[in-house]
């Protein structure tokens, strides 16, 4: 048996906090699914308690478990969120267990984005203060409830270590002896947080909570759940953007041994089997003809042709300061380019599964996700079932990047699941999970500046073309032709530009969906906008660091990461032939970054990335090894991106299929990675994806600086490089 | 058909296609899930295990090829020395994220130091560059494994 198996309570989007939670106890026992964590080894959730919030529950065994809002790809939120209740509960981080939060919209949305999802950064924005005072919350009925037993004034009683304790006459009370009692008081609305001085865990170095089960092989990831009597299936979807089945001949597949059954779909056909051996040998004789649809002749030449003509029309206006037009017409100097980036896939190396038991009136369903409620929502308008009747478990994820934020997995399984009796575990082949991606957009810029005799900007007009994902994920984000998304990056830069004008226009590819990818607009803005701003000190004849940092005056904490990156990185020191030094500086997701990326081109133009030295004022600080850990895996996904990352299309068929054709940079092409952070008393600032959007920049300018060449489409071209 | 493997010291019969890669004979058959799927082409190493004490890539290994072959995987390596020390480092240092290849990338980590107990740069390139992880954890994996090394000069 798999350690991970506990009932969950059915969903109930209704229910008030206080029911809920009654309600879990009450129906699931054993109330949400726990980790296998590594002092969980107490599979009984306490049968009554205290639960002052949708997030805390102390059972009268003493037993703390945290419900988690935000999910755990990697970026280390099943550790820093837990530091965020613990130091207000006073707890250690020994003391408690960790549940996935199943899909409840109004317990757990992020306040950052207004539905229960975990991206764009921001886990530990949303979190900062609402986990402190979950934390605080609680921790003051536990002292009201000690000081009323004890006869005494609260305020001469404090909490400490899982108990409360009085000074003066020694008495303590343990969190477990007071759970009763704490439960009847009413919950406090205005509860006293800590000050940063009297913080004892938040700033520490925390372990990971979730390590020991990742290096063991008992973490449980979406892939790995084994309901009774699942069976495996694995799946061919339309190879053409929007085709359908026109026929299938499955006498070969029905033969093979352990195929059970053959689903065929509207747009997909399924081979369900005893196991994923059989399921992909069934696939592989199934012989299916398409009909490809509208999209059969689509390639990606296409797609840039129309954004390309869509930036020559006007767009909506995300940002304008001064008169643009004006400037740009007296003045001394003019840079004027276009810029590309591609179409990229996520590649998680957990493969897109699901595993779903469809049963008469309601629908059970495994899964790793990022957006839990948009799953229950979407699985039940598949199911045709109201979303209570849907019960969703959350799982560790095996790398979400934006991808797992996407419901179409579950949409996919439970359409498969429908036609067969018992649970089946839907998973991808590694060809279908990159061949049917929601991909990171393509998008055009069309940019240019004017400088004065000085060389200083004094005019940045910039107008691109490309999806808004947004628009399709949370349409009421999309306002007026603009979403903050797709923008960021591009306007409220850190540069002081007096005449400034960025419009958006939004052109969808046809047939090709999109998504979140990590960094999400940053990492096309980003890339454009720090490239150009080298373009400009280049037309300006004067240093890169030397150029921006003349243009930051009312920017000190970007002007603090720039000179922090570059003296960290020994800007302007002699490097051989060939190899170059670029920077790029940025703030984005709440954050401050600066990076310096040393390249290295060698005469066939192959590009090797072999330092990189990253700032950052993140503000406070909660798990500074998560800071270290993000930065570098962040450096990591961009680099790839930039050397590497491209999907294109031909025939209406994505061209790249498995890790050989959709390179991913591995040990041996892996730069040095240093960060240097800014200590900082700000709230935090986002993590995950700062890294992915600073780097991509700071490799095409330092591929500049080594060659002379530069790149304004990504990724990386050898061709352009030769020497 | 059926098939007697020899996994973690513990014999089982699996009745199955010759041609079945062990990948799916230890996830799905014997719901041994430590080991993971990445890519099914041998091209990511998230399926790595042992085959008689060599990291080998489980999704392209059929199980008609295994014969009286002893298969270590995830679930027991931390029984033998240079696993035991390689998942110390892995903690120590703090490597995994999402932690999905990890599996893959301990079980090269290890049969690395077991034949190796003081690789080089190089040598680590060599044994681990068959190994992606998507969160990019190289820079610790890289320490991790001279840390191990580390410990093992001294014990």
């Amino acid at each position: 048996m798999i350690p991970d198996h506990v009932d969950s309570p059915a969903p109930d989007t209704n229910l008030s906090r206080r029911s809920f939670l009654a309600t879990g106890v009450a129906v699931g026992g054993g109330l949400m699914l726990s980790l296998s964590l590594p002092f969980g080894a107490s599979d009984a959730a306490p049968s009554d308690g205290f639960t002052p919030n949708a997030f805390i529950r102390i059972g009268n065994d003493g037993q703390v478990v945290l419900t988690m809002p935000y999910v755990e790809m990697g970026q280390g939120t099943y550790t820093s969120i837990p530091m965020l209740i613990a130091e207000e509960l006073e707890v250690s981080l020994k003391q408690v267990r960790l549940e996935h939060a199943p899909p409840n919209e109004k317990l757990y949305a992020n306040p950052l984005l207004g539905v229960q999802a975990t991206g764009n950064s921001n886990a530990m924005r949303g979190a900062w203060k609402p986990m402190r005072e979950a934390g605080a919350t609680a921790r003051t009925m536990l002292v009201t409830a000690a000081a009323k037993r004890w006869g005494l004034d609260p305020s001469t009683c404090q909490a400490q270590d899982g108990a409360v304790i009085h000074a003066p006459s020694g008495r303590r009370l343990a969190y477990g002896e007071l759970a009763s009692e704490a439960a009847q008081l009413p919950v406090p609305s205005n509860v006293t947080l800590k000050s940063a001085a009297d913080f004892r865990l938040i700033g520490t170095r925390a372990k990971r909570l979730d390590a020991p089960g990742k290096v063991n092989g008992t973490a449980i990831y979406g892939i790995d759940v084994r309901p009774a009597g699942v069976k495996i299936a694995t799946l061919a979807q339309s190879p053409v953007f929007g085709g359908r089945v026109r026929s299938v001949d499955d006498t070969a597949a029905k033969a093979v041994n352990g195929v059970r059954q053959i689903v065929r779909l509207d747009d997909a056909v399924a081979v369900v089997a005893d196991h994923m051996g059989a399921a992909k040998k069934g696939l592989a004789a199934l012989k299916i003809e398409w009909d490809e649809g509208a999209h059969a002749g689509l390639g990606t030449d296409e797609v840039v042709r129309k954004l390309d003509q869509a930036t020559l029309g006007p767009g909506a206006v995300a940002q304008t300061v001064g008169d643009v037009d004006k400037a740009m017409a007296g003045a001394a100097t003019k840079v004027e380019a276009s810029y590309q980036v591609p179409f990229l896939a996520h590649a998680t190396m957990e493969p897109m599964n699901c595993t779903v038991h469809f049963r008469k009136d309601e629908c059970e369903i495994w899964i790793g996700s990022q957006a839990m409620a948009r799953v229950q929502n979407m699985a039940a308008k598949a199911a045709d079932l109201p979303p209570e009747k849907v019960i969703v478990h959350n799982h560790l994820l095996g790398g979400g990047f934006g991808r797992r934020l996407e419901a179409d997995g579950a949409v996919r399984a439970v359409q498969i699941a429908q036609h067969v009796d018992g649970p089946v575990k839907v998973v991808w082949t590694r060809e279908e999970d990159i061949q049917h991606d929601m991909y990171r957009p393509y998008w055009f810029d069309r940019i240019s500046a004017a400088l004065d005799a000085e060389g200083k900007p004094v005019a940045w007009k910039n107008r691109f073309a490309g999806s808004s994902v947004l628009a399709r994920w949370l349409p009421p984000a999309f306002n007026k032709g603009l979403d903050p998304d797709s923008t960021e990056g591009a306007i409220d830069l850190v540069y002081d530009l007096p005449n400034f004008h960025v419009e958006f226009v939004r052109v969808e590819p046809p047939g090709i969906p999109t998504a979140f990818w990590r960094s999400v607009g940053p990492s096309h803005n980003v890339f454009v906008t720090e490239s150009f701003i080298d373009e400009l000190a280049f037309a300006a004849k004067q240093d890169p660091v030397a150029y921006r940092r003349g243009l930051l005056d009312k920017a000190p904490r970007a002007k603090a990461v720039l000179d922090l990156a570059a003296e960290k990185a020994g800007w302007g020191q002699k490097l051989p032939e060939r190899v170059g030094r670029g920077v790029s500086l940025q703030n984005v997701f709440g954050s401050y970054m600066a990076q310096v990326a040393e390249v290295e081109v060698a005469k066939d133009g192959t590009v090797r990335v072999r330092r990189v030295v990253c700032a950052i004022d993140c503000g406070t600080v909660v798990n500074p090894d998560t800071v270290q850990a993000q930065i570098q895996s962040g450096i990591m996904f961009g680099a790839t991106a930039a050397l590497y990352g491209e999907i294109t299309v031909k025939n209406g068929r994505v061209e790249q299929a498995n890790f050989d054709t959709y390179q991913i940079i591995r040990i041996n092409e892996a730069p040095a990675v240093e960060v240097h952070v800014v200590s900082s008393t700000e709230p935090p600032g986002g993590l995950g994806e700062n890294g992915t959007s600073a780097i991509v920049p700071a490799v095409a300018n330092a591929i500049f600086a080594a060659t002379g060449k530069r790149l304004r489409k990504m990724p990386a071209d050898a061709n352009l490089l030769k020497a | 058909m059926a098939f007697t493997i020899n996994i973690n010291g513990t014999s089982h019969s699996v009745d199955v296609d010759g041609d079945t890669s062990l990948l799916w004979v230890l996830r799905d058959v014997l719901g041994m899930t430590g080991t993971k799927f990445g890519c099914g082409m041998a091209l990511c190493g998230a399926c790595t295990v042992h085959i008689d004490g060599a990291a080998t890539r489980s999704c392209i290994t059929s199980v008609d090829s295994l014969d009286k072959s002893m298969v270590t995987t995830i679930e027991a390596i931390g029984a033998s020395p240079a696993g035991a020390k390689i998942q110390k480092a892995w903690l120590d240092h703090e490597v995994v994220q999402c932690g999905y290849c990890q599996s893959g990338q301990i079980m090269s980590a290890s049969a690395l130091l077991a034949s190796n107990p003081r690789p080089t740069d190089a040598d680590i390139d060599d044994a681990m560059s068959g190994n992606i992880c998507r969160c990019g954890t190289y820079v610790r994996i890289r320490e991790a494994i001279k840390l191990a090394a580390q410990s093992s000069k001294e014990g």
